[in-house]
């Protein structure tokens, strides 16, 4: 044992490293994003990369633009009155604000999932399978399969296996919020946003999510939006910091929580102000 | 008096108020039903309902008027159901909130409040005669869809809004079109709500004569109308022409007359507090 542990020189030791570790792939790229509401900017500038198969949670305080940054990733804030945006928005080096981009192709690969728990007033199987069946899919053995396999991903299978006609509605909060993280999956995205998931639920159901998104991340790439710090800590291997629209600071989440570099960053994890 | 009495007292008396108020509203309703009921009720039979008019009373029935009213009926339903929920889902879904969308949105309430006789004026030079259709079933449904699309619009729209954006948004997120999530999220969450709009507002036009008249609804038609070319009358207009003669006869058939429409418009009502009922229940945000 000790024979095989001969001192390397610093250069080796990196080499040896990138190949236990290749360097991933980027699958999200902000350019230069401003956007607007109205005449109000809430986005100053953001430039950010985002590595597949990792989970990047943003923080900051409310109103501080964390949500309207993740929901330029699937174009969520299309719909809002007097929204514009600025620069580039690349997912898997695809521009998806260029004029000929179909949103709803993007947010298949983009998949979302919202604060409160917001299952359809269907059945379990018809939640899980809507995403599909929308895009025509009427094969009942492959929707069988994929929404099986979506429930037994999120951990809801055992619970649910037998009252899949049930409807999703009668299920507990912490339960709903796995359903639509299975909704989600159904579709099989290479992207899933997820905007404050655990903030509606009681902290059971959080660890039960939290728990998932260990798993999530071996196949997805998974970018959180959370007011909890400790949360942040605990899922995440990067960490933006957003502050009044501009992103201070981006980095990896032990060295965001452990040493800020901006004095904003460390203000707010401590808690001196947000 | 302490405060507390005082305001316990004013509590009490606007109690006795509201009660009084309400039972007003209810007596003299009451007191009209009763006076009909005894003079009609006895007036209804099957030869009644299955008789054409004549000029005499006992002979004279309502099945001309009633199948000119089901007639009215089933093609405005036709027209203005997809006209008004169309133009509702458009201007709730898609139209962009403009300056020109708020000047429709006045405009439409505004229209519902509109006369029904001037509805009618409008559908005798529109329909009548620049689309020549004359005093027709089809003139005077069109007339009726016109009045009745501002209440179908305005009540599609407040269905529309009660349905919460986060069930829309988890459609479009999960690539679902507009149209998609209209068709399969929104219509189906709002479907009672719009169908209730819809039903009240048909449950009107039944009851309007005004329209019907100004467009050449006749008072004495021989046969019921076998298409929607044909002439024709309507309960409210047979009711009005029997009441205004002076035999009493004919009193008694307006009576009657009048308990059969208002059967049929608490029926419609009926079926639109079930569905309303119905689609609530099973509906818990």
């Amino acid at each position: 044992m000790v024979e095989t542990m001969t001192i390397k020189e610093p250069m080796d030791a990196l080499v040896d490293n990138l190949q236990v570790e290749p360097p991933k792939k980027t699958l999200i790229e902000a350019r230069n994003v401003d956007v607007f509401y109205g005449n109000f900017q809430a986005l100053k500038n953001i430039n950010i990369t985002i590595e597949e198969n990792s989970v990047t949670a943003f923080i900051g305080p409310s109103g501080c633009g964390k949500s309207t940054f993740l929901r330029c990733f699937n174009r969520m804030n299309d719909y809002i009155d007097e929204f514009s945006i600025k620069g580039e928005v690349l997912i898997d080096s695809k521009k998806i604000y260029w004029r000929n981009v179909a949103v709803e192709e993007l947010r298949k690969e983009v998949g979302m999932v919202f604060q409160k728990p917001n299952p359809f007033p269907k059945s379990i199987f018809d939640n899980v399978a809507y995403g599909l069946k929308i895009q025509g899919i009427k094969d009942k053995t492959f929707l069988e399969e994929r929404v099986v396999k979506s429930l037994k991903d999120v951990a809801l299978w055992d619970e649910v296996k037998d009252e899949l006609k049930k409807s999703a509605l009668a299920l507990s909060g912490g339960q709903q919020q796995r359903l639509c993280i299975a909704r989600t999956l159904a579709v099989k995205p290479k992207i899933i946003l997820m905007d404050e998931p655990t903030s509606a639920l009681d902290p059971i159901s959080t660890a039960k999510i939290e728990e998932l998104m260990f798993e999530l991340k071996k196949e997805y790439t998974i970018v959180i939006v959370t007011h909890n710090m400790q949360q942040a800590g605990r899922i995440s291997d990067k960490t933006a910091f957003f502050y009044m629209g501009d992103l201070v600071e981006y980095g990896e989440t032990k060295q965001i929580f452990t040493n800020p570099k901006k004095e904003r960053t460390q203000n707010y994890i401590t808690g001196r102000f947000g | 008096m302490t405060n507390a009495q005082k305001n316990r007292i004013i509590d009490k008396s606007f109690q006795v108020f509201g009660i009084v108020c309400t039972f007003f509203g209810l007596a003299i309703l009451a007191i009209l039903l009763y006076n009909i009921v005894i003079q009609g009720a006895a007036r209804i039979d099957w030869d009644f309902l299955k008789d054409l008019p004549s000029r005499r009373p006992q002979k004279a029935g309502i099945y001309t008027a009633v199948m000119g009213t089901i007639w009215i009926l089933v093609l405005t339903t036709m027209i203005a159901f997809p006209i008004g929920v169309g133009a509702g889902i458009y201007l709730e879904e898609y139209a962009k909130k403009t300056k020109l969308a708020s000047l429709l949105e006045i405009n439409i309430a505004n229209l519902a409040g509109v006369p029904s006789i001037i509805y009618g004026l409008l559908g005798l030079e529109i329909f009548v005669r620049i689309f020549g259709l004359g005093g027709s079933v089809l003139a005077g449904s069109l007339t009726l869809s016109l009045l009745i699309l501002p209440i179908i619009i305005v009540a599609t729209r407040e269905a529309l809004k009660a349905v919460p954006s986060s069930i829309k948004d988890a459609s479009m997120a999960l690539g679902a079109s507009k149209w998609q999530t209209i068709w399969n999220q929104t219509l189906p969450a709002s479907i009672g709500g719009v169908l209730t709009g819809v039903i009240l507002a048909i449950s009107r036009a039944i009851g309007e004569t005004a329209p019907l008249i100004v467009v050449g609804a006749l008072a004495y038609v021989p046969f019921a109308p076998s298409s929607p070319m044909d002439e024709f009358t309507v309960m409210p207009i047979q009711i009005f022409n029997w009441v205004s003669r002076p035999q009493h006869g004919f009193a008694v058939n307006a009576s009657a007359a009048i308990i059969v429409l208002l059967l049929i418009t608490f029926m419609m009502n009926g079926i639109a507090v079930y569905f309303r009922n119905k689609w609530q229940k099973k509906i818990k945000w």
